[in-house]
């Protein structure tokens, strides 16, 4: 039973694991420099090009433990009703989504 | 012999004067400018007879999203930096004469009818700060307090206006505030309740009107600054996102709207159109379809032609619109993220920065074509010197 248990652990952790692979393997090194890009310049021009807030609110690492990763996912994917903030799912796919919100979760490196 | 030791140090001191003025050439700064470069924190001067870069400066933090004003003798350039920085650049010795950080997070700033007073528009803390404009010693501070709880909203659209005066909106208050300085110290004239979510102003040439434009309703806030006591009206109620809101990718700015004798050309919020209004009324009279989302909508000094440029992803073009047939005329694709662009003072060339193509093109604007192109390290902002003696630039 307690091997049993361990084996699930190790293919619900590897499994987790690839899907992460997947998803950073689905996007070129080269459109990872277009999206830092636009994470660092067009981002920017609302969140600060050091995500320290400007119109929009900052998105710096510190501010963002307190807050739910689903809901920075689904605020890029969807936008936020009232305020400036403009859905991305039009424009960016679901992995190149998740790759921002992994950068802006590490901090985002100038 | 003492004559002749006299004419000697005569002569010598006539040299060392030569070779002063060899070195540091007396010249105006009427043909100059800066570029922002957003990633490095640094500017470029540049020199619009010559079409060359003169002095990269340095040192001037987070510029992405920088404007500048500039000293009325066009010397000082006074450069607004995102993170709360103003730093008044030198433009003919290309360095920086002073530096101050004033406050947490800014948008932009305006200089006094009499140049002597600049003022910044902040985020954070929510307010306008007023310096000396010699010293950049702080003269006073406006904080935007609204509301009962004390909150401080974020200040935008901030400009000067005859009279000793700035005017400026409050994004999370929507309302407009009028700082009058013409005693010394600011009288302040709140108008309340002007509309949802001012988040960029400007002033018509003359110094006559301010117009807020709203992000969370439609329609256009506008006071009067010869009477400011009838309050703020609304104009071009349709005029705004509508009531299918479209999505915006770039804020459009308001300091570009383009007049010219009969019209104003407007930037669509959410839409690729610019507005065609009558001057005297307000009343659209034509809708042009355009490549995209227009940012800024900027008229030629003589209002024969008005450029456009794109919000992303569409924003490697460049449009050009005959004011007489209000059609396009050229489209040109100076490279990708097209951010700024800036007519030298009589108009017969404008120079077009496009960030990730990291240059500046110069167009000839009668033949469209480009003469010559400056690289620069991520250019948005472009500002020349004639903007010292523009109302509300």
């Amino acid at each position: 039973m307690a091997f049993n248990f361990k084996l699930i652990l190790f293919l619900l952790i590897s499994l987790f694991y690839n899907s992460v692979n997947a998803e950073d393997e689905s996007i070129s090194s080269m459109r990872k420099s277009e999206l830092h890009n636009l994470l660092l310049q067009d981002c920017g021009s609302c969140h600060g090009m050091t995500m320290k807030g400007g119109l929009g609110p900052a998105l710096t690492p510190d501010v963002l433990k307190s807050k739910s990763r689903e809901m920075i996912t689904r605020t890029i994917s969807n936008g936020r009703a009232g305020t400036p903030m403009p859905p991305w799912n039009t424009i960016l796919t679901k992995q190149e989504i998740n790759w921002i919100v992994n950068t802006l979760y590490k901090g985002i490196k100038l | 012999m003492k004559t002749f030791k006299i004419s000697i140090l005569l002569t010598a001191l006539l040299f060392s004067g030569c070779a002063y003025f060899d070195t540091v050439s007396l010249r105006g700064t009427g043909d100059l400018g800066v570029v922002i470069e957003r990633a490095t924190g640094s500017v470029k001067i540049v020199d619009t007879t010559n079409l060359i870069s003169l002095k990269q400066v340095t040192g001037l933090g987070d510029l992405s999203h920088a404007s500048v004003v500039y000293s009325r003798d066009e010397r000082y350039a006074y450069v607004f930096g995102r993170d709360g920085g103003l730093t008044k650049v030198d433009i003919l010795k290309g360095e920086i004469n002073k530096r101050v950080i004033q406050a947490g997070n800014s948008i932009g700033g305006a200089i006094s009818q009499d140049g002597k007073l600049v003022a910044v528009s902040n985020y954070t803390p929510g307010g306008v700060k007023v310096f000396n404009a010699a010293t950049l010693e702080l003269v006073e501070e406006i904080p935007a307090i609204y509301g009962k709880d004390g909150e401080r909203s974020k200040t935008v659209g901030l400009v000067d206006a005859p009279g000793q005066r700035f005017v400026f909106s409050l994004y999370d208050a929507g309302e407009i505030w009028l700082a009058d300085f013409s005693s010394g110290k600011a009288k302040i004239t709140r108008f309340k309740n002007i509309g949802i979510q001012p988040y960029d102003g400007l002033i018509t040439p003359d110094g006559r009107y301010y117009i807020a434009g709203l992000f969370g309703e439609d329609g256009l806030a506008v006071l009067d600054l010869w009477h400011p006591e009838k309050g703020v009206k609304r104009i071009l109620n349709n005029y705004g996102r509508g009531t299918k809101k479209m999505p915006v990718y770039k804020m459009p700015h308001l300091e570009g709207w383009a007049m010219t004798d009969d019209y104003v050309f407007l930037p669509s919020v959410g839409r690729n159109n610019v507005l065609v209004v009558n001057r005297r009324n307000w009343k659209k009279i034509k809708t042009i379809a355009v490549h995209g989302q227009p940012v800024f909508v900027m008229a030629r000094p003589d209002g024969r032609q008005v450029w456009v440029n794109y919000a992303y992803p569409k924003n490697n073009t460049v449009q050009v619109i005959d004011t007489e047939k209000l059609k396009i005329v050229k489209t040109l694709k100076p490279g990708k993220a097209v951010l700024h662009m800036e007519f030298t003072p009589r108009g017969e060339h404008v120079w077009v920065s496009a960030r990730d193509a990291e240059k500046v093109t110069v167009y000839d604007t009668a033949t469209f074509n480009a003469i010559t192109t400056l690289p620069m390290a991520k250019p948005s902002g472009i500002f020349f010197t004639n903007r010292a003696h523009r109302i509300g630039l």
